[in-house]
Formats: C-alpha cells, sequence, structure tokens
C-alpha cells in the first residue's frame, strides 16, 4: 500500500516535470517554439526522465534488496543462543519470525516476538528511508533539469537515445530470459550427471527413475538410461508427421492451387482453428475417444492394442500439427512465381503436370523447412502425450504398444512432492536439456532451408 | 533480305486469324472486335502503348487467358482454319502446337537439360534417350545456346545468366515442335548485348515457325518483324507490312505514336 502510494507520487512528479519542462522551455524563447533546438515535448520529456527514472531506480533497488538485507539484520540482531544454531534451524527460526510479524501468527519465544518486532520497525524504517532519497531524487532532478533547459539544448537527440536504451532492453529480455533458461538446465544436468554418467543417461536403455529415500531401502538403484525415452518421442512424433504431412501437403497444394478464393477464404482460417485448439483438449479427445477406438479396432482384428498406444497419442498429435505444415505449405506454394506456371502451361503442362513437376520442385525447400518445424512442435508437445501415452518406458517400434515421451517423464519426475536434489528430479532438467537441443537443432535447420529459399525469388 | 522471303512466300496464308475478336476482363473490355491475320513463316509484331491489348491478343493464341479470373472471349480466334475456342479442342494439344516465350526468362529450378527436356517428356515426343538427348541439343543448337552450355547441361537453368535464361526459355519452347511461337516483350528483362542475340535468334527462327512477338521497342518492331499490327485502347488500329507502317502510316494515330508524340 505505502508502494502504491510512494509510485503514484513518483509518477505524478514525473507529469509535473514534463509540464514544467515544456513551458519553461517555451518560457525560454518568450513562446516562439522555431528558436528551440527540439520541440517543448522533448524538452518536457527529458526533465520528466531525469525527475522519474532516477527515483524509480531506488525504488526498483529497494524491491529488490529488501528480503536480504532484512534477513541479514535480523539474524544478527537474534539473542546468542538463537544465532548460533545451524543455517538450517536459522532459517526455520526466520520463517517463525516473518509469520510472527506478517501473519500475526504467535510467537513461540520471546526471543521471536522481539525480533518480529524488530522485523517491522527495521521494515519501516528502511521503506521510509527509501521513500525519502526517491522523493529527494526525483525533485532534485526536476529542479537540475529545468534549470538546464536552454534554446540550444539538444533534448530531442537525449530523449531518442533514452528510447533507444529502452528498445533495446526490451530485446534483450527475451535473450537474456533464454540463456538463463539454458544456463538454469545446463547446471542441473550437470548435477545430474555428476550422480549419474552421460554415457549412461544417453546410451543406457533401461529407464526406471526410482531413488531410495533412505540410503538401505530395498531396491535403491534407479535405472537413468534415456533411449527408450527418446525411442517414443521419435515414434510418436514420427506417427504425427506421417499423418500430418500427407495431409497437411495435399490440403495446401489444394488451398493454393486449385480451391476457389470464396472456399479459401472459408477454410483456411478453419484449419488454422486446428491450431488454436488448447492441447489439453487434444489430450483428452486422445485418451477418451481415439486411445478407446483403436484399441476396440484391434481386437476385433484380433491384435493386442495397449489402451495407451503410441498410435492414439501420435494420430492425434498429427491431426495437431497439421496447420503447421498445411499454412507453410501454402505460403511457400503460393510464393512460387506466377512466372513459372505459366511457363510450364505454355509448354502444353497440365494443371496437375506443373504443379508436381514444377511448383512443388520450386516450393520444396519451404515445404521441408515447414515439416522440420511441425517435427519439432511434435517432439516438443507435452500434454497429449501426457495424457494419452502412457508411462511405461518400453523400447519397441511396435506402435501399437505404450510407450512414454521425453516431455511426459518430465511432467511426472517433477509432479508431487520432491527433493530438489535427488537425480530423480535432476534427471528432468537432463531431458529437459537433451530435448531442448534437438528441437533447437531442427528449428535452426528449418529456418535456414527456408531462409535461403526466401532469397531465391524475392 | 525481307523482301526475297515475302516474294517467296505464299500469299493469302494465314495461319492464326481472328476475326471480331473480343475480350472481356469482368466490366473492362480488354480487346474490341478485333479482325487480324497472323502469316505463316514471317514475325508479326503487336506494337501500342500500355494496356492497349497487343497481349491479350497474343494470350488467346494459346489459351493463356483461360487462367485469368473473369476473362471471356467471344468471335472467332483459328489455327489453320480450326476453332481455338472450340469446346472440342484440348488446350493441352493447343499449346504443343503454340509455344509461348514470356517478357521475364522463367527457367524452371531444374537443370538446363531437363528445362529443355520438360515439354517433350509430358508430351511423350521421345521414344528413348537418345532420341531425348538428340531434342534437348538441337533445340539447344536452334536457340544459338549449345555452344555456350553444352558443358553445364545439369546445372540448373536459373544459374545462366538473363539473356542465356531468355534463350533457355525460347529453347524450351522450341522443344516441343510448335508451329507458333508467341514473345511477349521477349527483351524487356535484357541488356542491349543480349537483346541483340535474341532479335537475331528470332530472325533465325522465322524460316521454320509462325512468330508473334509483343514489343514496346519500336526499333525492335522494325528489326525483327515482317508485318506490324498497331493496337491502341483495345482496337486494333491499323495492320501492314512493317516497312510501309514505319514509313508510311495510314492512319493518324499509328503516326502520333511511332513518332512518339503520344504513348
Amino acid at each position: 500500500m505505502q508502494l502504491l502510494i510512494l509510485t503514484v507520487v513518483l509518477l505524478a512528479l514525473t507529469g509535473i516535470g514534463f509540464s514544467t519542462g515544456r513551458r519553461r522551455a517555451l518560457a525560454v524563447v518568450e513562446g516562439n517554439p522555431r528558436l528551440l533546438h527540439s520541440l517543448p515535448n522533448h524538452h518536457g520529456y527529458l526533465v520528466a526522465l531525469w525527475c522519474g527514472i532516477p527515483a524509480l531506480l531506488v525504488v526498483v533497488g529497494w524491491l529488490a534488496f529488501e528480503p536480504s538485507l532484512l534477513h541479514a539484520l535480523v539474524i544478527s540482531a537474534l539473542p546468542p543462543e538463537l544465532a548460533e544454531m545451524s543455517d538450517e534451524r536459522l532459517s526455520l527460526v526466520y520463517n517463525e519470525v516473518r509469520n510472527v510479524a506478517l501473519n500475526g501468527q504467535t510467537a513461540g519465544s520471546d526471543a521471536v516476538a522481539e525480533a518480529a518486532r524488530h522485523y517491522l520497525s527495521l521494515r519501516q524504517t528502511l521503506f521510509g528511508a527509501t521513500a525519502v532519497v526517491a522523493l529527494v531524487l526525483a525533485v532534485a532532478g526536476l529542479a537540475w533539469a529545468r534549470g538546464h533547459i536552454h534554446r540550444d539544448l539538444r533534448a530531442r537527440n537525449r530523449v531518442e537515445r533514452v528510447v533507444t536504451v529502452f528498445l533495446v532492453m526490451a530485446s534483450t529480455v527475451a535473450i537474456f530470459t533464454t540463456i538463463g533458461i539454458v544456463l538454469s538446465l545446463l547446471f542441473e544436468s550437470l548435477r545430474f550427471f555428476h550422480f549419474v554418467p552421460v554415457s549412461e543417461f544417453l546410451f543406457g536403455t533401461a529407464w526406471s527413475p526410482q531413488m531410495a529415500i533412505r540410503s538401505d531401502q530395498v531396491g535403491s538403484s534407479g535405472a537413468f538410461g534415456a533411449v527408450p525415452l527418446f525411442a517414443g518421442t521419435m515414434l510418436i512424433a514420427g506417427i504425427a508427421l506421417v499423418v500430418a504431412v500427407p495431409l497437411g501437403l495435399l490440403s495446401a497444394i489444394y488451398m493454393s492451387e486449385y480451391a476457389l478464393p470464396r472456399f479459401r477464404s472459408v477454410v483456411k482460417p478453419m484449419l488454422e482453428i486446428l491450431a488454436g485448439i488448447p492441447t489439453v483438449v487434444y489430450g483428452f479427445f486422445a485418451a477418451l475417444t481415439v486411445a478407446p477406438f483403436i484399441r476396440d479396432l484391434g481386437t476385433s482384428l484380433g491384435l493386442t492394442v495397449a489402451s495407451e498406444s503410441a498410435l492414439a497419442a501420435g494420430l492425434v498429435m498429427g491431426i495437431m500439427i497439421i496447420p503447421f505444415v498445411s499454412s507453410l505449405s501454402d505460403d511457400v506454394i503460393s510464393a512460387v512465381p506466377q512466372s513459372l506456371r505459366e511457363g510450364a502451361y505454355g509448354l502444353g503442362a497440365t494443371k496437375s503436370e506443373t504443379i508436381k513437376q514444377v511448383v512443388i520442385p520450386a516450393a520444396l525447400p519451404g515445404i521441408v523447412g515447414g515439416v522440420l518445424l511441425a517435427a519439432s512442435r511434435a517432439i516438443g508437445e507435452t500434454m497429449i502425450v501426457v495424457m494419452a501415452a502412457g508411462l511405461a518406458a518400453n523400447l519397441t517400434a511396435n506402435p501399437l504398444e505404450a510407450v512414454t515421451t521425453v516431455t511426459t517423464q518430465i511432467v511426472t519426475l517433477l509432479v508431487g512432492d520432491q527433493e530438489f536434489d535427488s537425480p530423480k528430479t535432476l534427471a528432468a532438467f537432463a531431458l529437459g536439456l537433451a530435448l531442448f537441443t534437438i528441437t533447437l537443432a531442427l528449428n535452426a535447420v528449418a529456418l535456414h532451408i527456408v531462409n535461403k529459399y526466401r532469397e531465391k525469388y524475392d | 533480305m525481307n523482301s526475297q522471303v515475302t516474294a517467296h512466300r505464299p500469299q493469302g496464308c494465314a495461319k492464326v486469324s481472328a476475326r471480331s475478336l473480343s475480350v472481356h476482363y469482368g466490366e473492362k473490355h480488354a480487346l474490341q472486335a478485333v479482325d487480324l491475320d497472323i502469316r505463316a513463316g514471317e514475325v508479326t509484331a503487336l506494337i501500342g502503348p500500355s494496356g492497349c491489348g497487343k497481349s491479350t491478343f497474343l494470350r488467346c493464341i494459346n489459351r493463356m487467358n483461360d487462367m485469368v479470373e473473369g476473362a471471356k472471349v467471344s468471335g472467332s480466334l483459328t489455327l489453320d482454319g480450326s476453332d481455338i475456342y472450340d469446346r472440342a479442342l484440348d488446350v493441352v494439344q493447343l499449346r504443343a502446337r503454340v509455344g509461348m516465350v514470356f517478357q521475364k526468362p522463367n527457367p524452371f529450378p531444374k537443370s538446363i537439360y531437363d528445362n529443355i527436356a520438360y515439354g517433350p517428356r509430358i508430351h511423350g515426343l521421345a521414344r528413348d534417350q537418345n532420341e531425348l538427348d538428340e531434342i534437348v541439343m538441337t533445340s539447344l543448337e536452334r536457340a544459338g545456346l549449345l555452344a555456350e552450355v553444352k558443358d553445364r547441361l545439369t546445372e540448373s537453368g536459373t544459374s545462366l545468366s538473363g539473356g542465356q535464361q531468355q534463350r533457355l526459355c525460347i529453347a524450351r519452347a522450341i522443344a516441343v515442335g510448335p508451329e507458333v511461337i508467341l514473345m511477349d516483350e521477349p527483351c524487356s528483362a535484357l541488356d542491349p548485348i543480349a537483346t541483340a542475340k535474341v532479335e537475331e535468334l528470332i530472325d533465325d527462327l522465322r524460316e521454320n515457325y509462325t512468330i508473334v512477338i509483343v514489343t514496346h521497342s519500336m526499333q525492335q518492331a522494325a528489326r525483327v518483324s515482317q508485318r506490324t499490327a498497331f493496337f491502341h485502347l483495345g482496337k486494333l488500329i491499323e495492320v501492314s507490312d512493317t516497312e510501309q507502317i514505319f514509313t508510311n502510316p495510314q492512319q493518324p494515330l499509328t503516326q502520333g505514336y511511332i513518332t512518339g508524340r503520344f504513348g
């Protein structure tokens, strides 16, 4: 609440800074803006920036460092008998102090009650100090910037430079987030490979991620061979591509070459709706409709079909990625220059000859790119396989058996109460890293192919 | 040399003959009641300002206008006396008899050999590989391209220079063995040297094929054609021997166009 008020006050000061700067700039040139190097608004923005940015930085800094600062100060003020405890006990005590102070929990001892009072007063003091510093900075910045306005001040250039910095920051957020994710995957994976050798993880054919909670437990050894998981992933993704590539490609050919514009304008968006259906919906469609259907069909043909077969998951996933294939293929087929088609027609080629022998070969790189993107989507897809593919890590190429995938295993490894330093949990990071590497490579290859193709006709 | 050929040509031998040919694109009346005979064994140039209907007329002859949405053709257009727009006529066979070369060179993204062999293959013109090889070589030879590409037949057609690509497209059209070759501004994307080569080629091809060429360049029309037809706003204004058109035009509009007063 206090923080909200402080922020509002700072923003109000910034607004005042803008109008002050604007008015001052006009006053400097006696109301003739043509004499100014920059527009009055730019002077206003510059004053506002000077007023707002340092003060808000102070507030952000307070938000960032408050918890650790409070922690250190409260701990150091604890009575000696509490302060000498082990780190883990100490962090429990600190949690209790916070609960007493913030949530009104009854203190277990006088020392804790005292620490809680100390915590609250410290917090109040720190916030007060921050607020004062921020307000002083805001007012000082406003006054300083206002005082420096003169007709040749290059306010526009400075404002634009600040804007550039904001743009750069906005664009690097995504990059740094990605780097952060990769690094966290990498470090947790390294911890995992401390328990399980890389070679066993990559080439082992048994997967049963059971680790003993106590060292003397029966069956305390787990197996972390990821081969069955990757085989299962590839099997399901393969089935999905077998479904999606012909259907997607043929529908793209129909849409771009044969369909009447009116039909196309109705059907194409509908096809793209497929891409908008939440994957969890596909998941229960696969688990509740397709899987029983395939099992019953198999039974009537005399085949043994697992109730959670790779086929069911693959089929539904194939339907899901049809829009990726068809939409991208449609784009690249439409991008094949009309002159090539006319060239073929001019030689007496029929429509189908033209499409088969001229249009598709010309569009092939783009189509391959689209298929690879769809493949990477299929490999990374989680929800459908969690619901429909099962958990048994079978190493099999039979689509009628149950298999499991990398993504399913990551989910099961992390769902529920887990110790975050057991190999079982860390295995999820190693799997994630491997999966990330594969999809990244596929995407990179796909984009490379697509770009290479684009250069050719533009 | 033109006069010599003209002298030996059988008179009144119209290869393609249009009678009150009209084309509508939706509301637009692109071609209005055109009567025009294209004679065998000579080059006919179609000239006129942009949008005058000359390309539309050209594209009627091999029914490329079929693919334009909303295009409607009326009147009669015959090839060797048989109606091009007859319902019974197979457009694929028509296009085997009437080849086309486009404004922008459009080789297929295939090897040079496969570009030439494409037409013969889809029409089943060669009984075996040797015969196909021969067709490809002859076509390249006739298009004056053989010497330049004979060592690189497996390279992509798109790797050639613009002028070579256009001659490849001409060779591709010849390979099907057409009787008529339509050229839609074949040199507008080429530099002057490549243009000169293509014009030379057109002159060589004249003996064996009936050629109709649309061009914006009046010098080109004067250089390569024996007859010239001038179109304006969808109407055929004047058709005559090329020399006549450029030295002594009968219509004031033609006079104005060739002297550069409009266009």
